[in-house]
């Protein structure tokens, strides 16, 4: 089953990196980007009977490495699973 | 003293570490694998700098979930002590062993300097030797060196005394342009509650002869060897 994490800084946390890239953005005449914050994705199989296994598996996965909870939160999105509103969950 | 220098694919600074103990402190040391789960032999772990596992994910995610640093919780329970340096605060933080997070620094550089560190906690076995409030002087060499923690583990570490070096001036003065990277308080380096395990960004294996610049780093080492005569914890095993 394919399975996406979205990995992205807590909010609150500065992410100079997203701002130096904003900067750059700015500096090739972008200036209406705002808020810009980098995050990862990571994509991954898993053999899993149902979406709702699945997505159990990768979220222990997610707590013990995919993600650092101190610093990260994480969505996960099960292909084929009825979606979760992802994007509100990532938003 | 027994020590064990950890190497992990991508570690730099292990070879940095067995010199000054074989060579300067003229203790036994073996390097250890980063397989290796055997550390019955050991009473000192040092994990090393350097980009473990390329520091992919995060630095020392990986590391952080190895067999040797598995290892660790055993090795501490039995009287073992553990000091992890650069990468190896990293490593620390992601295992666990030690509260917070380091994250990039908020320069966006990479930091290779000489920093001045003071000293807040001389009651561990790291730092015995050392006068509280003295101020040692160490290189740094990090990308990622900015410690985060939330505002309970902060208080927690100030209440039980758990910040050990705070990046300052030559003088001792915890200043936010002597703050090379960003970190939460000038945090430079920090124990567990037990104060058995210390992270530190700064390198002491780097300033542990006058032909390197410095010696300050020597009194980390000085430290640990006056802790085992002291109290002998490792004479038993």
């Amino acid at each position: 089953m394919k399975v996406r994490v979205l990995i992205r800084l807590k909010p609150g946390i500065m992410d100079v990196q997203g701002a130096a890239v904003q900067r750059a953005l700015g500096g090739l005449g972008f200036a209406d980007a705002r808020g810009l914050r980098v995050g990862k994705l990571i994509e991954l199989d898993v053999d899993a009977a149902t979406p709702a296994q699945a997505r159990n598996r990768v979220d222990e996965m997610c707590q013990r490495l995919l993600a650092n909870t101190i610093l990260e939160d994480y969505a996960i999105d099960v292909e084929g699973a009825e979606r979760l509103a992802p994007s509100e969950q990532v938003r | 003293m027994r020590f064990g220098v950890v190497v992990f694919p991508g570690t730099w600074s292990d070879c940095d570490f067995h010199y000054v103990i074989s060579e300067v402190i003229r203790q036994p040391v073996k390097y250890v694998w980063h397989r290796d789960r055997n550390l019955d032999d050991l009473d000192c772990i040092v994990l090393p700098g350097g980009f473990s596992y390329g520091d992919y994910l995060r630095a020392g995610a990986v590391a952080g979930r190895s067999p040797v640093v598995e290892a660790l919780p055993e090795f501490l329970s039995r009287g073992g002590l553990v000091l992890g340096s650069c990468n190896g605060f990293q490593i620390l933080c992601e295992a666990g062993l030690l509260p917070g997070a380091l994250m990039r620094n908020e320069c966006l550089q990479y930091r290779c300097q000489s920093t001045h560190v003071v000293v807040d906690n001389v009651e561990t076995p790291f730092t015995r030797a050392l006068r509280p409030g003295q101020v040692l002087q160490m290189p740094i060499s990090h990308g990622e060196g900015k410690y985060h923690a939330d505002i309970e583990t902060v208080r927690a570490l100030r209440a039980h005394n758990q910040i050990v070096f705070r990046y300052a001036t030559a003088e001792g003065k915890v200043t936010k342009a002597a703050n090379p990277n960003g970190s939460l308080d000038n945090i430079a380096g920090i124990v567990n509650a037990e104060g058995t395990v210390l992270g530190l960004m700064p390198h002491p294996e780097r300033a542990a002869e006058s032909a390197m610049g410095g010696t300050d780093g020597l009194l980390l080492f000085h430290s640990l060897l006056g802790s085992l005569v002291e109290d002998g914890t490792f004479s038993k095993r």
